[in-house]
């Protein structure tokens, strides 16, 4: 017994070691992965009766109203239960062609759709439209009176880069438009535009209506000239790896409801 | 950064000590394995085709214009505020010593965007001194060349200061106090007796600062925006390509890996050896 104390005390030492060599290295491996791709699971969870499961993968744009969605489902659905898989649209498509365990693909436009087409077991379906608008802070400090004194101005403001389908739009509408000025920052993805308005960095960022809905308050929006000729569209599709091809029919035939449209709208979403 | 063990005591110790053993020798070769093997399947996986092209563009030379410029004015804030700092903790006995100690270290462990965040509220348009600035001055930091070299130095001061501590409380006082004795101030055995003598850790903690600023892309996304020519770096710009054309990101990976191996090699051997 005695022999194995200084052994142990060597051991809580080593380990001690460990630890503080990985805090030297955490930060530098935190540098890759901390934008975009909120990856998340929801709903369904504690009904505890679930005997079958259907997954759905979904734009992370679509996070609240599938929520609930999934949450309708399940009660129309005895034994049900859905599990909801949250991410950038490419990421998931890229899951969906990599044969992941789903049954369900929803994205954010039809661009991350098509490359999914090998898997698709049916025509993916446009559930929901968004378009972009002008966000600004809260009582709108920089007293702006709309997209003029943006594209012509010196206010400070920020867009999605274009390589993200929300900076796409944005560089179609700027040329568009005839859009002089330029933005402070092209931003990685639309909830990085969102929280520099928000946060008051930004004098106004052009986001999604569904985005400016979900920040409340928190925002005021002004209408984008040309935005109506850049909708996205949001497309959904059975998956070829369905387990239950029949739910995963009855969960898009629910979206398409007229019950799944008025979430979408209650959220800011436009009618197909 | 110490000198590389000389070649006749290691064939020594191997010929008496017998075989390393495997207990050893598996987990390192696993450990060589998971760092050498991304990079050779990175270098493999590199359309060098358009390797050249890449180099020349407009958005990869103005990336890399900032790249070097901010992390060259990181590495000398970090020798001019940190090297104080790291003599202060080192030298100077004062209250709440170990509480600032402690307080240096945290970047260390914050995730780089919270380092962004954290900036935010400090410098931020509506931040307690950044909104003071904008006040007085009417100056914004977010959104500027500056901030980018504000959060690197953030996340790489940290390093310098122990890396510079560690060697001044090596190197010990005794020196200092025979310099004082001999007549000098206390500024002046600083300069020709103290730095002299902690100038290893000086350099090591330079070249951590450097690597750190060089890969940082968290807390500058966060705090300081990506726009290119002003405020977009090499990571800003791979993680940007990286959405639209994973080769072309790729490539952009490899030039700032061959521009970061190269010049730790050139300073490897114009300093670290002879040392």
């Amino acid at each position: 017994m005695s022999s194995t104390t200084p052994r142990r005390t060597r051991t809580s030492r080593r380990l001690a070691a460990t630890a503080a060599a990985v805090a030297l290295v955490l930060p530098l491996a935190a540098c890759g992965d901390d934008a975009d791709g909120s990856s998340d699971t929801g709903g369904g969870a504690g009904d505890g009766a679930g005997d079958t499961t259907i997954t759905v993968l979904a734009a992370a744009s679509l996070t609240e109203t599938f929520t609930t969605l999934a949450e309708q489902f399940e009660a129309d659905h005895e034994g049900v239960e859905v599990e909801l898989a949250f991410d950038s649209s490419a990421t998931l498509a890229g899951q969906a062609v990599e044969g992941a365990p789903a049954d369900v693909l929803a994205t954010a436009d039809s661009r991350t759709m098509d490359t999914a087409a090998d898997v698709l077991a049916a025509d993916p379906q446009v559930f929901a439209t968004n378009t972009l608008v002008m966000a600004v802070p809260a009582g709108n400090p920089a007293d702006l009176s709309g997209f003029e004194d943006v594209a012509d101005g010196d206010a400070t403001y920020v867009v999605c880069v274009d390589t993200a389908p929300c900076g796409a739009i944005w560089a179609a509408i700027a040329a568009e438009e005839g859009v002089t000025s330029q933005p402070a920052s092209l931003e990685v993805d639309v909830k990085a535009v969102l929280a520099k308005v928000t946060g008051d960095e930004a004098d106004a960022g052009f986001v999604y209506e569904t985005d400016a809905v979900a920040a409340g308050d928190q925002v005021e929006t002004f209408e984008v000239p040309g935005a109506e000729d850049q909708v996205t569209d949001y497309p959904i599709a059975q998956l070829d790896q369905a387990g239950d091809p029949e739910l995963a029919q009855e969960f898009v035939d629910l979206v398409l409801s007229e019950a799944g449209q008025q979430v979408l709208a209650d959220a800011g979403f436009g009618q197909p | 950064m110490t000198p590389p063990p000389d070649a006749g005591a290691t064939t020594l110790s191997g010929s008496h000590l017998g075989r390393p053993p495997l207990v050893l020798v598996v987990p390192g070769a696993v450990a060589a394995a998971l760092l050498v093997v991304p990079l050779v399947t990175l270098v493999l996986d590199t359309p060098w085709g358009d390797f050249l092209d890449q180099l020349g563009s407009a958005p990869v030379l103005a990336a890399l214009r900032i790249t070097a410029l901010t992390s060259a004015v990181t590495v000398l804030a970090c020798l001019v505020l940190g090297t104080p700092l790291a003599w202060l903790l080192a030298r100077v006995d004062f209250a709440g010593r170990s509480v600032l100690r402690a307080a240096v270290a945290v970047p260390l462990v914050l995730p780089p965007v919270v380092a962004g965040v954290a900036l935010v509220t400090a410098l931020g348009r509506n931040g307690v001194v950044g909104s003071l600035l904008r006040e007085t001055t009417g100056l914004t930091v977010p959104f500027t060349t500056t901030a980018v070299v504000i959060a690197h130095t953030f996340v790489a001061m940290p390093f310098y200061v122990l890396s510079v501590e560690g060697a001044l409380r090596t190197a010990g006082e005794r020196y200092d106090v025979v310099a004082a004795t001999l007549g000098a101030t206390r500024w002046h055995a600083f300069r020709r007796v103290t730095l002299p003598l902690a100038m290893p850790g000086v350099v090591a903690g330079a070249v951590l600062a450097w690597a750190r600023s060089l890969g940082e892309f968290g807390a500058t996304i966060t705090f300081a925006g990506n726009f290119p020519g002003t405020t977009q770096t090499m990571p800003s710009l791979i993680y940007t390509q990286l959405q639209a054309d994973p080769a072309v990101a790729r490539t952009l990976s490899m030039i700032l890996l061959l521009v970061s191996v190269g010049v730790l090699a050139g300073l490897r051997n114009r300093w670290l050896t002879t040392s």
